[in-house]
């Protein structure tokens, strides 16, 4: 029998290494994976990638991780938000990496690790600094920019429902980033509002097959808050 | 030394410049509102001119914001404000809102800008190269993949410095990309002979609108 329900967070965070790359799902407080951030922090596990849309705010979550010096390095296209402290004194301190990537090209890039294409080409960031030391190729007249697959090898994701084979629903703008990390990484952690049957999620309505899932944890917390 | 004061002209609000905007989107274009000032032209396209708006966080089909007793918690646009979806919308994750802006799906998007060349180049997202973590965004991805890039913008900054130029200074966000520019001043498109003028806010001259623009300006063939 395939049990991906997990009973503790504990058993979700187990295993994680020191040096991952982790994807951390969310769009502002939305589909953000508070629980599982915070488990992340209570795991213990350092010297952290983290690729994200954002790079924390405020002091909690994934800017409390940076603040307790566990992320070596941000991959995000948006490190700004409405309390950006934490992030922003580092990042002056010299005491976290970071690499901007156009907000599309960080979800194709994540898209193509869980699709197997290795390498990519796009006419985004074409003729600016993005392209600096990337290799470009003219195609039909235009010029392109080739990006590599991001692999994580922990992705953190919300989800609406989920059941014990992995099969996921999102809800609303919580959607985002959540489905395709969960295809990037090798080890795919999800928190979800709801636990429902096998079988009781429509088929047709199933947002992300459970092949690309892990481990599940009930974290019925309510609605997000804040940004 | 011009005169490049706003004195004896009438530049358009901002609120002006959203409706004359909202003016020339059709019925049935697939739009994106930059955040900030291009984000007041949905204001100025009536719900019953079914023009679609998309936000890069996956919400295709943007209705207004929603009053204050009844926000969505689930539901917020690119620029992390709430909003509704109108009846006919939609959701999907990321890679796909962003595959419809990169795969040339939307027939317009809006951004604001710093400085927009008259080849179309356009910079709107850092004004140093050596920026502290400088912040893009999608706006790379819009200007890109847009069937068309218009530009929503002051004509110059506060001091007075033209901000329609003959080359970036500031680092680009995509090249040669802006079809359109509207300013408090003036409508222009961006052609082959650079800047035409297309029209001009009440009191303004060519003449006076020259004097605050570093660019060459054209008038229509």
């Amino acid at each position: 029998m395939i049990d991906k329900l997990v009973r503790s967070m504990a058993e979700a965070m187990d295993g994680i290494k020191d040096g991952s790359t982790v994807l951390v799902g969310g769009f502002g407080a939305v589909g953000q994976p508070n629980a599982l951030i915070d488990g992340l922090i209570e795991q213990g596990a350092t010297d952290l990638t983290v690729a994200a849309n954002n790079a924390g705010v405020g002091r909690t979550g994934m800017a409390r991780l940076m603040d307790l010096g566990r992320v070596r390095k941000i991959i995000c296209s948006f490190p700004r938000s409405s309390d950006p402290v934490v992030f922003e004194s580092l990042y002056r301190a010299g005491r976290i990496e970071l690499e901007i990537v156009p907000q599309g090209t960080l979800a194709e890039r994540m898209r193509a690790a869980g699709a197997g294409i290795p390498l990519f080409f796009t006419a985004t960031g074409a003729g600016t600094k993005m392209a600096m030391g990337k290799e470009t190729r003219e195609i039909d007249g235009r010029t392109y920019v080739a990006e590599t697959a991001l692999h994580g090898d922990v992705a953190l994701v919300e989800a609406w429902e989920a059941d014990r084979w992995g099969n996921l629903t999102f809800r609303k703008s919580g959607r985002n980033f959540n489905p395709i990390m969960a295809m990037a990484a090798r080890l795919t952690i999800v928190q979800s509002q709801h636990i429902r049957e096998l079988g009781e999620i429509d088929p047709d309505h199933v947002h992300t097959p459970g092949i690309f899932v892990r481990r599940v944890l009930h974290v019925p917390y309510g609605d997000p808050s804040g940004f | 030394m011009p005169d490049t004061t706003l004195a004896g002209l009438q530049p358009l609000s901002r609120s002006d410049m959203a409706a004359r905007l909202a003016r020339d989107i059709p019925e049935g274009w697939y739009v994106n509102l930059g955040i900030g000032m291009p984000t007041a032209v949905a204001d100025h396209v009536r719900l019953d001119r079914e023009v679609i708006f998309h936000s890069e966080n996956g919400v295709l089909g943007m209705g207004p914001a929603p009053p204050k007793d009844q926000i969505d918690p689930w539901l917020i646009n690119a620029g992390k404000q709430h909003v509704t979806l109108r009846a006919g919308g939609s959701f999907c994750h990321h890679a796909d809102s962003f595959a419809m802006i990169r795969g040339g799906h939307l027939d317009l998007c809006v951004l604001g800008a710093f400085q927009v060349a008259d080849n179309g180049d356009i910079a709107n997202w850092a004004t140093s190269e050596n920026d502290t973590a400088p912040a893009v965004g999608g706006a790379m991805d819009l200007a890109a993949g847009a069937k068309r890039l218009w530009v929503m913008m002051e004509h110059t900054t506060k001091d007075g410095t033209p901000k329609l130029v003959r080359r970036c200074s500031y680092p680009l966000t995509a090249v040669g990309a802006v079809k359109r520019v509207y300013t408090n001043l003036a409508v222009l498109d961006v052609t082959e002979r650079g800047f035409v003028v297309v029209d001009m806010a009440a009191g303004v001259t060519l003449e006076a609108l020259q004097a605050r623009t570093d660019a060459q300006l054209h008038l229509p063939a």
